[in-house]
């Protein structure tokens, strides 16, 4: 029994490492942060239009239905790497995807659109970068979910993957929609 | 005089090296200290490990600039925190606020502390608490002085 006292700070090393691993081992990026705006009101906001197009997008684009809100920019690689996605989540399966340009030079963003495919319902450009504050947002891409009752119900910083796509936001959406 | 000179050159480098640029700062020298202060609490969110203060990355630039106007539109400190925080999150302040979610952070190692001091404050005296040995008896203490003597007559 006497023996066993000293077997604890093995078991308290072993605990602490199984604690710290399992993170790690499920592969959960220690540097994606939470967001302070969960479950909040989304930030009103009201950007101008990209030259050309007829209409920015503000706060009144999100109401009364299940809205994605992507921060994007022309010069931004792994926005890129979404946007077959967010096509796809726009064309194929009728989600409303607000974009919202972040600190892009007009003209490229319109010639990364012609090349790439416009997916959004309405584009706003924010080019000091002032919405993307209030939003919480801390790099290009950033996906939020806004339910219809114009609150956010998920974030996600980085590119959508097709996995985060068919296991959280489709099911959420659908959630949402109902 | 020289040694003036030495210690001048030794502590010169360790003025932080600064970020801010001339043109972010403000006229008033007691707002930009204020804001100084307020912006070595903040995180950048994109290098994580340094304050906006010492960012180059253009968020913390864009930070700094909006500390400062919230500052000169008359904002407290306080205020100018909770509307960084109120976006960011907590873990854009560098020292985190004390609350339910940070005890673990704030108190843990004063806590490992003291319980490894408990823990050798309990072996240490159950050690003391073992039996004295027995005293020696008569003949065991003149072997003892016996071979005491002999070593000083050896080594004297």
């Amino acid at each position: 029994m006497r023996r066993a006292f000293f077997l604890v700070p093995l078991a308290a090393f072993i605990a602490l490492a199984v604690w710290v691993a399992v993170p790690l081992i499920r592969g959960e990026d220690p540097q994606e942060l939470p967001s302070a705006l969960i479950d909040r009101p989304a930030p009103a906001f009201d950007l101008p239009a990209l030259p050309g197009h007829a209409a920015g997008a503000s706060s009144a684009d999100l109401g009364g239905q299940v809205t994605l809100v992507n921060f994007f920019a022309s010069w931004c690689v792994p926005c890129l790497a979404e946007h077959p996605l967010l096509t796809r989540l726009a064309r194929e399966d009728g989600i409303r995807v607000v974009g919202i340009n972040y600190k892009d030079e007009s003209a490229d963003a319109l010639a990364w659109l012609a090349q790439h495919g416009d997916p959004y319902l309405a584009i706003g450009a924010d080019r000091d970068g002032r919405v993307a504050i209030d939003w919480g947002v801390y790099g290009v891409p950033e996906t939020f979910v806004v339910d219809a009752g114009g609150r956010i119900r998920l974030r996600h910083p980085g590119p959508l993957t097709p996995d985060l796509v068919d296991d959280t936001l489709l099911p959420l959406l659908r959630e949402l929609a109902r | 005089m020289r040694w003036v000179a030495i210690l001048a050159v030794l502590f010169l480098p360790w003025a932080p090296a600064l970020a801010v640029e001339p043109a972010e700062m403000l006229d008033d020298p007691v707002l930009e200290a204020r804001a100084r202060d307020i912006s070595q609490e903040l995180r950048c969110l994109v290098c994580q490990n340094q304050s906006i203060d010492d960012s180059n990355a253009p968020l913390a630039a864009d930070l700094r600039v909006l500390v400062r106007e919230r500052l000169a539109a008359g904002d407290s400190d306080d205020q100018v925190m909770a509307f960084v925080t109120s976006r960011y999150g907590d873990f854009v302040r560098l020292r985190p606020p004390v609350q339910d979610n940070t005890y673990i952070l704030w108190f843990g190692p004063a806590v490992v502390l003291l319980a490894g001091v408990a823990i050798l404050v309990f072996t240490t005296s159950r050690r003391r608490r073992r039996p004295e040995p027995d005293p020696l008896t008569p003949e065991e203490r003149q072997r003892v002085e016996a071979l005491l003597a002999g070593r000083d007559e050896g080594s004297g």
